[in-house]
């Protein structure tokens, strides 16, 4: 068993945390860095609860180990909002209550910010597709595809 | 900490990481480059290697290119590279009907092509794609360079002719001819969701008949195989409902399938005869 020390990169903001190979980033953020906006859902890989940006790419944090984004740039919910203002998918979800319990919500916001900031004129077909890789139990599934095609729109008027 | 406890290598180049993983192949030493069937198995301690040897730094495992008409995957290019008009030709044009029904958007763009040859799960869509395509995995350790023909790679669910101290560094592919026709579906029960069966194709049409036909079933037995009888019944036949027919009837009788608490064989057979017809039918369109 190794332990490391790294350096990670999160919301812009520099961290040098002491974990063990085995840690997943998704524990790292919650247990040494105090961001628990990442939700710890199945912890295989299957939920997307735990969806964290690294790199831009949306990342399943319980299938990378902390080790593995040594040096890398992360995103996480907490970094969502600029200066109190929400980003355009945070006011979406909101408005068209796309919350019930908002176990999920970390997850998708930060799948769909992923997806639309890499590809930002996807079709509804392709946000559908995108929205499918995460699971909301309470299956509240039509709000949230509804908060995302408005973000959509906001956010490429914004760029 | 789901995972069991294990030591950690960060090698920077290939080289390296041969070294590394000749030392501790013995003690259950394992590559991961994405990651996205391997942690999940750790997660479950279904897998507990003492030693992870992590390729995902090695800059030089990037290469995705044609070359001398062959397609060229480096171990460490993701799911998520193979977007239409990334590859030219039917090739890339298989590859990127395949694509989107791996996992989801999150996996692919974390889990490599490499990788999935590496795990060699039956249900795999590159799996069945490498054999389609008659894929060359090239293996490095310590001892040199080994080509493998993917007809000589699995073995069984989940398990490869690779040796221990063997990596992935490539995946090569003899490119389709420009007119080659190619489908593929699938049938799963959920989006993403491990495939029940599935079936890639590739032929050519000249002069109304089906030339150098190409079937491959995945998901319905321990490994994809290429289906010998219903490449013979295409072959030479003009290409439509009966020919695609007779072609999905001999898929159908020629798989032994797996069979689990909620399919059996018979079910799983249905699947792989509607499979072949509507990849051939989808080669068509």
């Amino acid at each position: 068993m190794t332990r490391h020390t790294i350096q990670l990169k999160i919301n812009e903001q520099t961290r040098t945390i002491s974990v063990d190979a085995r840690k997943t980033l998704l524990d790292a953020l919650r247990e040494d860095c105090n961001l628990t906006g990442a939700h710890a859902g199945c912890e295989h890989g299957v939920c997307g609860a735990c969806t964290v940006i690294v790199e831009g790419e949306p990342v399943r944090s319980c299938l990378m180990f902390a080790v593995q984004a040594e040096g890398k740039t992360i995103r996480t919910v907490e970094g969502l909002a600029q200066g109190g203002a929400l980003h355009p998918m945070q006011k979406a979800f909101t408005e068209q209550h796309a919350v019930q319990c908002g176990y999920c919500t970390p997850g998708f916001l930060m799948l769909t910010v992923a997806a639309l900031e890499k590809t930002p004129d996807m079709d509804d077909d392709a946000l559908r597709e995108v929205v499918a890789s995460n699971l909301c139990r309470c299956t509240g599934y039509e709000n949230i595809l509804a908060a995302v095609r408005i973000a959509a729109d906001d956010m490429r008027r914004r760029t | 900490m789901k995972p069991a406890p294990f030591t950690y290598h960060r090698p920077l180049n290939i080289d390296e990481a041969a070294r590394i993983l000749a030392d501790v192949a013995e003690h259950d030493g394992r590559i991961i480059a994405g990651g996205q069937s391997l942690a999940p198995m750790m997660a479950f301690r279904v897998a507990r290697p003492q030693h992870l040897v992590d390729i995902d730094e090695i800059v030089a495992l990037d290469v995705l290119c044609i070359e001398d008409a062959t397609l060229r995957i480096g171990a460490r290019v993701r799911h998520s590279r193979f977007v239409p008009g990334a590859i030219a030709g039917p090739t890339g044009e298989i590859f990127a009907k395949v694509m989107p029904n791996i996992a989801n958007y999150s996996v692919r763009s974390r889990g490599t092509f490499c990788g999935s040859l590496a795990h060699a799960d039956p249900a795999s869509e590159w799996c069945a794609l490498a054999t389609l395509l008659d894929a060359e995995i090239i293996a490095r350790s310590v001892r040199g360079e080994r080509r493998i023909p993917v007809s000589a790679y699995f073995d069984g669910a989940m398990s490869t002719t690779l040796a221990p101290d063997e990596i992935i560094i490539e995946a090569r592919i003899p490119v389709l001819r420009e007119e080659t026709r190619t489908g593929f579906y699938e049938f799963s029960r959920r989006k993403g969701d491990f495939a029940i069966a599935m079936a890639i194709v590739a032929f050519g049409v000249e002069n109304g008949r089906i030339t150098s036909p190409r079937v491959s079933v995945g998901g319905a037995e321990a490994y994809p195989r290429r289906i010998r009888e219903a490449e013979r019944a295409l072959d030479g036949a003009a290409p439509g409902a009966d020919a695609f027919a007779a072609a999905a009837e001999a898929a159908a009788a020629a798989v032994d399938p797996m069979e689990d608490a909620v399919t059996d064989a018979a079910y799983r057979r249905d699947i792989v005869r509607a499979a072949t017809r509507r990849a051939l039918e989808q080669a068509m369109q």
